[in-house]
């Protein structure tokens, strides 16, 4: 049990004392110590290592893409956190997510296809958001994934009133919202988890720490180190773990998950990643400390961690990961390809997704003005 | 005169305003150990120490209410927003607190303050990155709203702002940071509030601010080939407004178009527009008329991005249009 849940009162005295630390009623329940999934087999540990690593060469090929201007903007590539998203999306497919702008990874994790991520990053019609979002606006209905948004903090209320919306119509379904340890600096931020623990929101609210916001570092934005203390002062249920193995992520975020749709309330995850390239492509990221990259490379990358346990526990060989290896080749190759191939937006469309655009009234540049004047006009002059 | 880029001469606006007035202090994100989201305060860290060039959270709302309350009570801060998209998230404490204390408070206490940073659209950042906010400061009464196309004007306009008794919005440009011009060696303050004509024309009065300033030049070029010869005129402050120089060109040439990057409705231009005709409705030749960005947020895409942002072809059709050739 952690210090909010202890701290919490007794219905009783809750009632008794409107003065009381926390008014949940009954106090917290901690978090279940085993999560609703089965153990994890083989097929499925290479199934989440195919998908990080298919996450991982799709952003190689888009930074590749970006150095020749084939891909325009802002992007932030996710390469080195990709075990979060893996981990966290096995228990909560059927589930709701939004993310910030560093987002490619948990479109893909969800279930967003290489093609429409890497056609939306070229800013063309087939795209995730048909070109008119780009890198950090990746929204897929279809795979339930509500969006890259590039207000930091902005869309965690967001998620509050997705959250919200599944717990109205009873659906049993769980918004997960992820975000940046800079983000937890937001008032947006702040006021949505407010809201999530008094409505007792299905929410899972995961700050992924990778120790920087832009160049700052953590110890330069705040004087907190785990992000995840911040729930108690909410009275929230929290969690923090290091999520650099897909597999513990797997684990602590379907505990999460399952402890928000039993009806419990939301949950704040800090999950600590890093991430291995600048905060975008414009970013030489050269504030680290010396071997700090190096060291996390090493020792802290999610590919390397589940390789090792795929071939050391679960005698995967090398010629079934050379074969997974090509699969992931060929599906980026056909993704590029796609991209490529897909046709630009159609210009006619610009005015397609604004409700009630208000144009010139004097026609300059584009079409005429729908109304008339003449009658008015006419009277005044006969 | 030095070549300056213009975040140069931003930098050496506030690096010498700083030097003779221990009051002012600059605050925002990566403005300090990273010099700079867009290196426009790079070195002010080691001049002036973490006291007075603070990096903060992302936490707009908070550090721009942190400014307003130190300048009620006497410090002049700098308030940097790494762009204007974020400073909606603050714009609450600009607009309720800064713009409106010196007045609610019957004139005891006032906010004299620079919120600065880009503004408007730069290269394919989409729907929440290109805001132009112009017309959502400028809409207000208790604050000024300046801005430049130059390094000369940057420079000059900075000065003149953090001298201000009032808080001051500030529009940079991402795009033209790097962009240099002429400026002068010894110190130059440009007053709030003057309008300048950048071009002496005849035919028509092109009005506009910012980066559309080059816009309307490169018009104004294609537009002598054909013998139509053009004024513009770089408004700089949006307020307080110049109406001496702005009526004062429209009177001569008769004919105005006003030039952009804020979407149309209810956007500066209207202003400007619905003042010429109050002033001058006697002498307009024709409508004025008005080339803004196009009424949707911005698409990523290059091509509906360019469709989006005023340009010169959009300038020059309008000034037809209001010649009638
Ligand atoms: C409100 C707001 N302020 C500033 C920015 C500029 N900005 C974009 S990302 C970023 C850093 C965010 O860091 P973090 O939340 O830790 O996420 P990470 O990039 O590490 O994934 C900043 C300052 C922004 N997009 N929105
Ligand atoms: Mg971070």
């Amino acid at each position: 049990m952690d210090a909010a849940t202890q701290r919490g009162p007794a219905q009783a005295e809750a009632q008794a004392s409107p003065h009381s630390a926390v008014h949940t009623q009954g106090g917290l329940l901690p978090l279940p110590t085993q999560s609703s999934l089965p153990a994890i087999t083989r097929d499925e540990l290479l199934g989440l290592y195919r998908q990080m690593a298919l996450i991982r060469r799709v952003e190689e090929l888009a930074a590749k893409a970006y150095t020749q201007r084939k891909i325009l903007g802002f992007c932030h590539l996710y390469i080195g956190q990709e075990s979060v998203a893996v981990g966290a999306a096995v228990a909560t497919k059927g589930d709701y997510w939004m993310a910030a702008y560093r987002e490619h990874g948990h479109a893909m994790a969800k279930g967003t296809s290489a093609r429409a991520v890497m056609a939306e990053l070229y800013g063309r019609r087939d795209g995730a958001s048909r070109g008119l979002g780009g890198s950090m606006h990746i929204f897929d209905r279809e795979h339930d994934f509500l969006g890259g948004y590039g207000i930091v903090g902005a869309h965690v209320p967001l998620a509050a009133g997705v959250a919200f919306a599944a717990k109205y119509r009873g659906e049993g379904r769980v918004a997960l919202c992820y975000f940046g340890d800079g983000a937890a600096h937001q008032g947006a931020f702040f006021e949505a988890l407010c809201l999530a623990q008094l409505y007792k929101l299905p929410a899972v609210f995961i700050c992924e720490n990778n120790f920087y916001a832009m160049g700052t570092p953590l110890h330069r934005q705040s004087a907190l180190a785990d992000m995840s203390l911040r729930a108690d002062g909410i009275g929230m249920q929290r969690d923090a773990f290091e999520g650099f193995d897909v597999e513990l992520v797997r684990e602590r975020v379907a505990r999460a998950a399952d402890y928000a749709r039993a009806g419990n309330g939301p949950v704040m995850l800090e999950i600590v990643t890093y991430r291995h390239r600048g905060h975008s492509m414009s970013d030489p990221a050269k504030y680290r400390p010396a071997g700090e990259l190096e060291q996390y490379k090493e020792e802290s990358d999610p590919l390397k961690i589940t390789l090792r346990r795929l071939t050391e526990d679960f005698g995967v060989t090398e010629a079934e990961l050379e074969a997974l290896q090509a699969g992931v080749e060929a599906e980026c190759e056909d993704a590029v390809a796609f991209a490529e191939a897909s046709p630009i937006p159609d210009p006619a469309d610009l005015y397609r997704y604004t409700y009630a655009p208000q144009q010139t009234t004097m026609g300059v540049g584009e079409a005429a003005p729908t109304f008339t004047i003449p009658a008015l006009r006419a009277q005044k002059e006969g | 005169m030095a070549t300056l880029q213009i975040r140069e001469a931003l930098r050496r606006a506030m690096v010498e305003e700083m030097r003779r007035d221990d009051r002012i202090f600059l605050m925002g994100e990566e403005v300090g150990h990273y010099n700079g989201a867009y290196k426009v305060s790079q070195g002010m860290l080691e001049e002036f120490g973490e006291q007075r060039v603070i990096d903060t959270p992302i936490s707009e709302n908070g550090f721009a209410g942190l400014g307003v309350g130190a300048a009620m009570v006497g410090l002049r801060p700098i308030i940097e927003f790494m762009t204007w998209n974020f400073s909606l998230v603050a714009y609450d404490q600009v607009i309720n607190s800064a713009a409106k204390i010196y007045q609610m408070s019957g004139g005891q206490y006032s906010a004299p303050m620079v919120f600065r940073g880009p503004n408007g659209t730069a290269e394919n950042l989409a729907a929440q990155h290109s805001t132009s906010v112009d017309s959502l400061y400028a809409h207000f009464p208790g604050l000024k709203v300046v801005t430049y196309c130059d390094a000369a004007d940057a420079y000059g306009l900075l000065k003149a702002a953090l001298r201000d008794d009032g808080p001051v919005c500030f529009l940079e440009s991402e795009l033209t940071y790097g962009m240099k011009g002429e400026v002068p060696d010894e110190e130059h303050i440009i007053p709030l509030g003057q309008a300048k004509v950048r071009r002496a024309g005849r035919d028509l009065s092109l009005i506009t601010w910012g980066k559309q300033v080059f816009t309307c030049e490169a018009a104004a070029k294609q537009l002598e080939a054909d013998g139509i010869d053009v004024e513009v005129v770089d408004l700089r402050s949006l307020r307080p407004l110049d109406h001496q120089t702005l009526f004062a060109s429209v009177a001569k040439t008769r004919r105005a178009v006003v030039v952009h990057e804020g979407h149309l409705f209810a956007g500066v231009g209207a202003e400007i527009v619905a003042r010429l005709q109050e002033a001058l409705f006697d002498v307009l030749e024709a409508p004025v008329l008005r080339v803004t960005s196009r009424d949707v947020p911005q698409p990523y895409a290059s091509n509906l991005e360019k469709l989006v942002n005023p340009d010169a072809a959009r300038v020059v059709e309008a000034v037809r249009k209001s010649l009638g050739r």
